[in-house]
């Protein structure tokens, strides 16, 4: 792949809880057009990672760049920094979709209202454009039949599709997916993991964090792979999955490829 | 049973009826204005911020209405600074003081059903609202408020309900409202038992119509919380979710 302007570049994050350090200091570069797969056992911290990128958890330290553009932040001695800027991270947030693995759709809106609140009410797109917008991310993961119904009436797997379109309505520079199957049932993953192949053959940027071991071998053009709040291993996935460096990592890979 | 006593006097019931049906919807307007602040506030994190409205709460849920009545009424007159100043034009009246007393009770209450309501907020809306790039007061408006009013309808209803019986109090203030107009008939005939069966039956009424009121409210605002298929066709919640297209 050629080389293109970077969409994202993360150095040297640093999180702790109280006095659990999570990430020791994690750097990560997205290409444009990239899907770079996190992977991790449980309490590695993958999930945080993800959550530091947007700020739904405030790094420590460390430094994130959306498109060239540092989210500006003030950093405090053994505290977690703080944004200088709300408006800032505001609207870069606006730019990286995120996918929840619980969902997280609003239970009061149909899945149409749904997807037309963050347009509507942050990008201020006039609702009719919304809406227009909103009937093509419908169409794109088979949801537009379900549009009026509200989240509690779907599946786990419609549930998680229109929480993909919501994100999709906001012309996202880079999707960032949370554990995006890890609460659906066994037979619901591959109507998710469907969309995101789709989404990742239009060659949209994504971070994705997750346990499908298939997904990240054939979908993803970097892999990497945490342990103990560092990158323990990292590279494309041919590489990365027939030859292992770090055992961990084999240890891992053997565990899950059963 | 002397019917005819009623019939008699259904003009001054009327009056009266009125007098409620206004006293109640304002103090119910004006309480619901002051509730949302206040519950904002008392489901606050930051402790010093909570603390004035949750003693606001508690002393006005932990005193009787009429108790409060009677302090707004007969206790500020006490003060010659309150019938020296401007406001003495409205702590001389029964009526504004009724209001007022109604309007901080039903205010106290409806605070503490929508605090309830607040708390109870999924943290992952909240989550997936923060990371669209919506700001604060935009997901309160948005997100966090509707979802709360939603969830404290039933019990709003009741508080509804109440407010209105409590309204009854407000006869003991020489106001004419509905009980108090069942007074005059009781005084000036001495039929306890048809004036008072009388009153009674016109807050039957209006309780039933607060009700009505409340279950279309509910059918518009809690389509989301019921089962599907009382919304539409019965094709949706446990069908396997193919991808569609």
């Amino acid at each position: 792949m050629a080389e293109s302007e970077p969409a994202l570049v993360v150095e040297d994050i640093h999180k702790s809880f109280g006095n659990v350090d999570v990430l020791k200091g994690i750097s990560l570069v997205a290409r444009e057009h990239e899907v770079v797969s996190i992977l991790g056992s449980s309490g590695s911290g993958k999930s945080t990672f993800l959550r530091c990128i947007n700020l739904l958890e405030t790094p420590n330290r460390g430094k994130v760049y959306v498109h060239g553009e540092l989210i500006r932040m003030r950093e405090r001695d053994g505290r977690e920094a703080v944004p200088e800027d709300r408006r800032q991270v505001e609207r870069i947030r606006s730019k990286l979709g995120m996918v929840f693995q619980q969902f997280n759709l609003w239970a009061h809106m149909t899945v149409m209202e749904n997807v037309i609140e963050a347009p509507v009410h942050v990008l201020k797109v006039p609702k009719a454009e919304a809406l227009e917008r909103a009937e093509q991310v419908l169409h794109k993961v088979g949801m537009y039949e379900r549009k009026d119904y509200y989240p509690a009436h779907l599946s786990g797997g419609q549930q998680q599709r229109a929480a993909i379109a919501r994100a999709l309505a906001m012309e996202p520079e880079l999707m960032l997916f949370d554990e995006p199957t890890s609460a659906l049932d066994p037979e619901l993953v591959g109507e998710v993991l469907k969309v995101m192949r789709s989404l990742a053959e239009e060659g949209r940027t994504m971070l994705v964090v997750t346990h499908e071991m298939g997904f990240a071998k054939d979908v993803s053009n970097h892999v990497i792979f945490l342990h103990q709040g560092l990158v323990e291993e990292s590279g494309v996935p041919d590489q990365v999955f027939s030859q292992p460096k770090s055992t961990r990592f084999r240890q891992f890979l053997a565990g899950t490829l059963k | 049973m002397d019917i005819g006593v009623i019939i008699e006097n259904l003009p001054l019931y009327f009056k009266g009826l009125w007098v409620t049906i206004q006293l109640v919807t304002l103090a119910l307007i004006c309480g619901l204005l002051l509730a949302v602040p206040l519950a904002l506030a008392a489901s606050s994190r930051n402790t010093f911020m909570a603390l004035l409205p949750k003693a606001y709460i508690y002393f006005f849920r932990g005193t009787p209405l009429l108790v409060q009545m009677y302090i707004i009424y007969y206790g500020m007159a006490q003060f010659e600074g309150v019938r020296e100043s401007f406001i003495w034009v409205v702590f001389q009246e029964a009526y504004w003081c009724a209001l007022i007393a109604f309007s901080f009770n039903t205010a106290a209450y409806t605070a503490e059903i929508l605090r309830g309501s607040i708390e109870q907020t999924a943290f992952g809306e909240i989550e997936a609202a923060k990371a669209c790039g919506m700001s604060t007061p935009t997901m309160y408006r948005r997100i966090l408020l509707p979802g709360a009013f939603r969830r404290a309808l039933p019990a709003y209803g009741n508080e509804v309900i109440f407010m209105l019986h409590g309204s009854a109090l407000a006869g003991v203030i020489t106001i004419v409202d509905l009980f108090g107009a069942a007074r005059i008939v009781n005084s000036r005939h001495f039929v306890p038992f048809e004036s008072y069966i009388a009153a009674g039956f016109f807050y039957l009424c209006m309780t039933f119509m607060i009700v009505w009121l409340f279950k279309l409210w509910e059918k518009r605002w809690h389509a989301h919380l019921r089962p599907r298929e009382s919304v539409a066709g019965k094709d949706a919640a446990l069908a396997p979710g193919g991808v569609s297209d």
